[in-house]
C-alpha cells in the first residue's frame, strides 16, 4: 500500500502525526427538524490542503460547507478553524470565504464593485482596495471587463469572477460549493486545472464540494466521501479508487466489478475465496478479513483480462461468454457472462489498431486478473 | 508562559464573541421591528376598525354624533361590560331580514355580478386565446395595451360610457345614423348598463389570469390531439379549454368578488330602480345616516363573499403548487 | 404558439383592444369640443382646458389629490415592503396567519367596507375626517398592494446573494441595503406607482375617509357628473388619462429599452 499515494506532489500532512489539523469538525451533527444532515461526524483538514466533499445531493456536503461559512449553526458537536471554537460567528466575522454554485454576483454592481465588495467592508483604503481589485482582475484574466455588469459576461467569465471576489479579501479558508457545475464539459476541465494552480500560488487552503468524481480526483489532495450525513471514506484519490474500504466506495467511485463470497482460507496477506457457485479465487490485499467472513472482491475492469483462450500461469481464470461490447475507440469494454450467471465487465486498451484476438458476441472467452488486482472488502 | 498565551487568546475569543452576541441581538430587535411596523398598522387601520363595524352593526340607532348608541363601552368598567352585553341586540339584522329592500338587494348583486362575470368570460376569452396565439414579438405589446387602461381612473372609464349609452348618446346617434333603429334605445339607467360597465371595467382582471395560463400552455398538444384524429373544435373543448380551467377561475372570481360590492357603476350607470348591495349600504350611510343598518349589511356582504373568496385562495393555492 | 393565428384570433383580439378604448378615445375627443353638449359635435376648441384652470374648486381637489398621493403611497411602499419581508422571509411567528389574512383580505375586500370601517374607526378614535384620515386610509389599502408586488419579487430573489454579501462581511443591515434593496428596487418603484394610482383614482374609501376642505379630485368629479355630463369634466378626465399614459409609456419604454440592452449585452458575452 505504501506506492499508493500522493501522486501529484509530496503534500501529506494527514500522515505526519505532528501535524495539526486547521479545521476540524468535531462529532457534528445537523439535524434539520426531523432530518438529520449531517451525523456525528469528524474529519480534520490541513493547511493548504485541496480538500473534496464528494457525495449524491443530499448527503449532507452542502450542509458541513454552510456550517463552515456560517450560515447554518451544527445542532450538536464543534467546528474549530485555526484552534478558534466558530459556534457563535456570525458568516460576516469569519475569515473563511465561500464561491457559490450560482456565483451570487451582485447584479447591479460592476465586475469591479463586485470583487471589491468583501474589502470596501473591511474597510480598506480606496486606493489600496483598486490595487488589490487590479491584482484580482489580472489573476483571473479579465481586466478588460472591470467596468462591465455580471450579464455581461459569459458563463466561464462569470465563475472567475465569482472565484476573483472570493479570494480577494485573501481568506483562510476558501469554500467552493460545485465550483464547475455550471460550465461545460470543456470548460470544466480546463478550469479544473486554473484552480488547482490558483490555490498552489495564494497558498490557501480549498475546501470543494462537489458530485463529480471525476472532478474531485482530478483536484484534490484528499477526497471524503460522504453518505447520508456520514463520512464513508477520507482518503487520497488512488487510495480511494485502489483501495476503497467499504463496497459503497468501492461502488460510488468509477466502475467495479464485486465477487461476493466467503473467506475460505486465509494467509498473512491472501485469502481464498469461495462464491455462491462454488467458485474459488486466490486474493491478496485481504485486510481484516478472517475465515468465515462474509467478504466482497472488489476488482476495477481494466485490471481484468479478457481473451479467447485459456491464459496459462494465472491465479484466477473464469470463462464465459462475451455477452456485449462497446467500443469506445481508445478501448473497448466487454459485458462477459460467467457460467455461474454473473456479469463480468473488463475493459481493454486499444493499443494497436487491429486486434488478431478480437472477441465478438456470443464468443466464448476468459477473464483472468492476478491476486491483487483487487481488494477484500469486509463492510 | 504558554498560559498566559492561551489566556489571551482566550480573552479575544470570548471578546468576539460577545461582540457577536451584541450585534445578533441588534440584528434580530431590526427583524422584529420589520415585522411589528406593517403588523400593528394593519391591526389598528384593518382588524380593529371591523371589529368596530361589528359592534356597532349590533347597537341602537341614536339621532346624534355619531348617529348610534355605542353598544360595548369600557366606560362603566368589566361589569359595565356584562350589562351591555345583554343590551346588546340583533334587532339591525332582524331588521335586514324583514324588509325585503335589502334581501332583494343582495340577491339582485349576485345574480348582477354572475352574468356580468358571465359576460366578461365570454368576451375575455377569445381575446385572451388571440393574444395567447399572437406572434411572441406582438405579445408584450399586446399585454401592455390590456393592463394600460388599468392605470386610467376607475371613475373616469365608467363615466365615459354615460355619454355612449344615454338616450341621445353616441351610440344611440351612430344607430339611428346608419338607420338600424328610429327610437333610441333606452340602456342608460338599466340593467344591461351596468352589464357593460362591469364587463368593461373588469375586463382586464379576466384576460390577465386566461392570458397567462393560455400563453404557457404547449400548442403541440393540439397538434398531437389533432394527429390523433380530434378536429380543432372538439381539440380545443377536450385540450385547451380544460388546462385553461385555474385561469378562468381565478378570472372569474377576480371580478365576481369586486362586482358584488361595486358601487360607482350601479350608481352611475343604473338607474334608481337598480338594487345592488354596494349603492344600498352607500345609501344607507350617507343619505339615511343610519350608521348600525349600514354596518349590518357590510358585515353580511362580507360573509357572501366569504365563500368565493375561499374558492379563490384554494385555485391559487393549487397553481402555485403546480408551478412548483 | 405562431401557427395558430388564424382570422378570427385576429377579429377578436382587434374587436376587443376596440372595445376597451373606444369610449377613452370618445371622451377625449368630446373634451374638445366647442358645443357644450357632449355628445353633439360642435368644431374644435380649447376651451374647456381653459376653464377647467379657472375652476378653483377643481383645482384644488387637483392639489389635495397630488399630496395625498404622493404621501399615502411613499408611506404605503416603505409598510408594504416590509410586510413583504416579514410574509417571505418570516415563516414562522406568533400571529403569522393573521398577519397574511390582513395583508390579503383588503385585496377583495368590496370598497364600501373598507371605507365605512376606517370612517367608524377615526369616529372612534375622535381623529377629524380630512387631509390626514383620507391618508391614512389609503396608505391602509394601497400598502396590500405594495406588498404583494414587492413579495412576488421576493419569492424569485437569489437568496444566495445575501449569503454572498455576509459572506464578504456585510452585517445584515449592509446586506439588506447594499444588496437586497437595489436587487428588488424596480419591483418597490412599480409598487410605488401602482400606490399612487390607485390613490389617485379612489373615490368610494375617500368618500367615506375625508371631510370638509379635503375633496379629492375623483371626488370632486365625482359629484359634477352626478349633476350630468359636461365638457369641462371631459377635460378634466382628459388630463388625468394623459399624466397617467405618459407615466406608464415612459416607465415601459423605459423597460423595454434596458431590457433590449439587456438581451444585447447578454447575446455579445456568449460569442466574445
Amino acid at each position: 500500500m505504501k506506492s499508493l499515494g500522493s501522486i501529484r506532489r509530496e503534500f501529506a500532512p494527514w500522515n505526519d502525526p505532528q501535524a495539526k489539523a486547521y479545521i476540524s469538525f468535531e462529532n457534528v451533527t445537523k439535524r434539520f427538524g426531523d432530518f438529520t444532515a449531517v451525523n456525528n461526524l469528524s474529519l480534520s483538514i490541513y493547511e493548504k490542503e485541496f480538500f473534496a466533499l464528494l457525495g449524491a445531493s443530499g448527503c449532507g456536503k452542502s450542509t458541513l460547507l454552510r456550517m463552515l461559512a456560517g450560515f447554518d449553526e451544527p445542532t450538536t458537536g464543534r467546528i474549530l478553524l485555526d484552534g478558534q471554537d466558530m459556534r457563535g460567528i456570525p458568516p460576516y466575522r469569519r475569515p473563511v470565504n465561500m464561491m457559490f454554485q450560482s456565483y451570487a454576483l451582485f447584479p447591479h454592481m460592476t465586475v469591479e464593485a463586485n470583487i471589491g465588495f468583501g474589502l470596501k467592508q473591511e474597510g480598506m483604503a480606496k486606493a489600496e482596495i483598486e490595487q488589490r481589485v487590479a491584482e484580482m482582475l489580472k489573476l483571473v484574466k479579465l481586466e478588460q471587463f472591470a467596468k462591465r455588469k455580471p450579464h455581461q459576461l459569459s458563463g466561464g467569465q462569470r465563475q472567475r469572477v465569482a472565484l476573483a471576489r472570493s479570494v480577494a479579501k485573501r481568506p483562510k479558508v476558501l469554500l467552493l460549493d460545485e465550483p464547475l457545475g455550471a460550465l461545460d464539459k470543456k470548460l470544466r476541465e480546463e478550469t479544473q486545472f486554473e484552480l488547482m494552480d490558483l490555490q498552489q500560488s495564494l497558498g490557501l487552503t480549498f475546501v470543494v464540494v462537489t458530485h463529480d468524481q471525476e472532478e474531485a480526483m482530478t483536484m484534490a489532495d484528499r477526497i471524503a466521501i460522504l453518505d447520508k450525513g456520514e463520512v464513508m471514506q477520507v482518503a487520497t484519490p488512488a487510495e480511494v479508487y485502489e483501495a476503497p474500504i467499504s463496497r459503497f466506495v468501492a461502488g460510488f467511485v468509477g466502475n467495479v466489478n464485486m465477487f461476493e463470497g466467503t473467506v475460505a482460507a486465509r494467509d498473512a496477506d491472501s485469502a481464498r475465496i469461495t462464491g455462491a457457485s462454488g467458485a474459488e479465487i486466490v486474493v491478496g490485499n485481504a485486510g481484516e478479513a478472517a475465515a468465515g467472513n462474509a467478504v466482497a472482491f472488489a476488482i476495477r475492469p481494466e485490471k481484468i483480462k479478457v481473451s479467447s483462450r485459456r491464459p496459462e500461469g494465472v491465479a484466477n481464470a473464469m470463462e464465459g461468454e462475451v455477452y456485449d461490447l462497446a467500443y469506445l475507440g481508445d478501448m473497448t469494454v466487454y459485458h462477459v457472462r460467467l457460467d455461474d450467471g454473473q456479469v463480468v465487465k473488463a475493459s481493454a486498451l486499444n493499443s494497436s489498431r487491429a486486434s488478431d484476438d478480437a472477441l465478438s458476441w456470443n464468443d466464448r472467452a476468459w477473464i483472468s486478473f492476478p491476486p491483487d488486482a483487487g481488494v477484500v472488502l469486509t463492510r | 508562559m504558554s498560559n498566559v498565551a492561551l489566556s489571551a487568546d482566550e480573552a479575544a475569543g470570548s471578546g468576539s464573541a460577545s461582540r457577536s452576541i451584541l450585534s445578533r441581538a441588534r440584528s434580530a430587535l431590526l427583524g422584529r421591528l420589520v415585522i411589528i411596523v406593517p403588523y400593528l398598522w394593519l391591526l389598528i387601520f384593518f382588524l380593529v376598525p371591523f371589529i368596530i363595524v361589528f359592534k356597532i352593526s349590533l347597537s341602537q340607532t341614536a339621532i346624534a354624533m355619531p348617529p348610534y348608541v355605542p353598544a360595548l363601552s369600557l366606560d362603566d368598567g368589566i361589569g359595565g361590560l356584562f350589562a351591555q352585553f345583554g343590551e346588546m341586540s340583533f334587532d339591525n339584522y332582524v331588521w335586514l331580514t324583514e324588509d325585503a329592500l335589502y334581501f332583494n338587494a343582495y340577491i339582485s348583486s349576485i345574480v348582477i355580478a354572475g352574468i356580468s362575470t358571465l359576460l366578461t368570460l365570454l368576451v375575455g376569452y377569445p381575446i385572451a386565446y388571440g393574444m395567447a396565439r399572437a406572434p411572441s414579438t406582438l405579445r408584450p405589446t399586446l399585454l401592455m395595451l390590456v393592463i394600460l387602461p388599468f392605470w386610467t381612473s376607475f371613475l373616469i372609464r365608467v363615466y365615459a360610457w354615460i355619454g355612449i349609452l344615454k338616450p341621445e348618446g353616441l351610440l344611440n346617434q351612430f344607430l339611428q345614423g346608419i338607420g338600424v333603429i328610429d327610437d333610441p334605445l333606452l340602456i342608460m339607467n338599466t340593467n344591461t348598463a351596468i352589464y357593460i360597465g362591469i364587463v368593461y371595467s373588469y375586463l382586464p382582471f379576466m384576460i390577465l389570469p386566461l392570458y397567462a395560463s393560455l400563453e404557457k400552455m404547449d400548442y403541440s398538444l393540439i397538434e398531437a390531439a389533432q394527429d390523433l384524429g380530434c378536429p380543432p373544435i372538439s381539440a380545443f373543448w377536450k385540450i385547451t379549454f380544460p388546462l385553461s380551467l385555474p385561469g378562468v377561475i381565478a378570472g372569474c372570481m377576480l371580478v365576481f368578488i369586486p362586482a358584488v360590492g361595486e358601487f360607482v357603476i350601479p350608481d352611475l350607470l343604473g338607474g334608481s330602480q337598480t338594487l345592488m348591495i354596494g349603492k344600498t349600504l352607500w345609501n344607507e350611510f350617507f343619505n339615511n345616516r343610519d350608521w348600525p343598518v349600514s354596518s349590518a349589511v357590510a358585515v353580511i356582504l362580507l360573509l357572501l363573499l366569504i365563500v368565493p373568496i375561499m374558492i379563490f385562495q384554494a385555485a391559487q393555492a393549487r397553481a402555485q403548487e403546480q408551478a412548483r | 404558439m405562431n401557427s395558430g393565428w388564424s382570422r378570427f384570433n385576429v377579429t377578436s383580439i382587434v374587436l376587443g383592444f376596440a372595445f376597451l378604448y373606444l369610449p377613452i378615445v370618445l371622451l377625449i375627443i368630446f373634451s374638445f369640443n366647442e358645443s357644450k353638449l357632449v355628445t353633439v359635435w360642435g368644431g374644435f376648441s380649447t376651451k374647456w382646458y381653459g376653464s377647467l384652470f379657472n375652476n378653483q374648486g377643481l383645482m384644488d381637489a387637483a392639489w389635495v389629490t397630488a399630496r395625498v398621493g404622493v404621501i399615502s403611497a411613499t408611506v404605503a411602499t416603505v409598510l408594504g415592503t416590509l410586510a413583504a419581508l416579514t410574509l417571505t422571509r418570516y415563516t414562522r411567528f406568533h400571529g403569522r396567519v393573521l398577519f397574511s389574512g390582513m395583508v390579503f383580505a383588503p385585496l377583495v375586500m368590496p370598497e364600501v367596507v373598507t371605507g365605512l370601517s376606517l370612517l367608524l374607526l377615526f369616529v372612534a378614535i375622535g381623529l377629524d375626517r380630512g387631509f390626514l384620515t383620507v391618508t391614512l386610509a389609503h396608505i391602509t389599502f394601497s400598502m396590500c398592494f405594495v406588498a404583494v408586488v414587492v413579495q412576488s419579487r421576493l419569492v424569485t430573489f437569489d437568496r444566495s446573494l445575501e449569503e454572498a454579501a455576509m459572506d464578504l462581511g456585510a452585517t445584515p443591515v449592509k446586506t439588506f441595503f447594499q444588496v437586497t434593496l437595489p436587487v428588488i428596487a424596480p419591483a418597490i418603484v412599480s409598487g410605488w406607482m401602482l400606490a399612487f394610482t390607485l390613490s389617485l383614482d379612489d373615490l368610494v374609501i375617500a368618500s367615506f375617509a375625508s371631510g370638509p376642505g379635503a375633496t379629492t379630485l375623483p371626488m370632486k368629479i365625482y359629484s359634477q357628473v352626478r349633476l350630468g355630463v359636461t365638457p369641462e369634466i371631459n377635460a378634466a378626465c382628459t388630463l388625468m388619462i394623459a399624466v397617467v399614459a405618459v407615466g406608464v409609456i415612459a416607465a415601459s419604454l423605459v423597460n423595454k429599452r434596458r431590457e433590449i440592452q439587456r438581451q444585447r449585452d447578454e447575446q455579445a458575452a456568449q460569442q466574445g
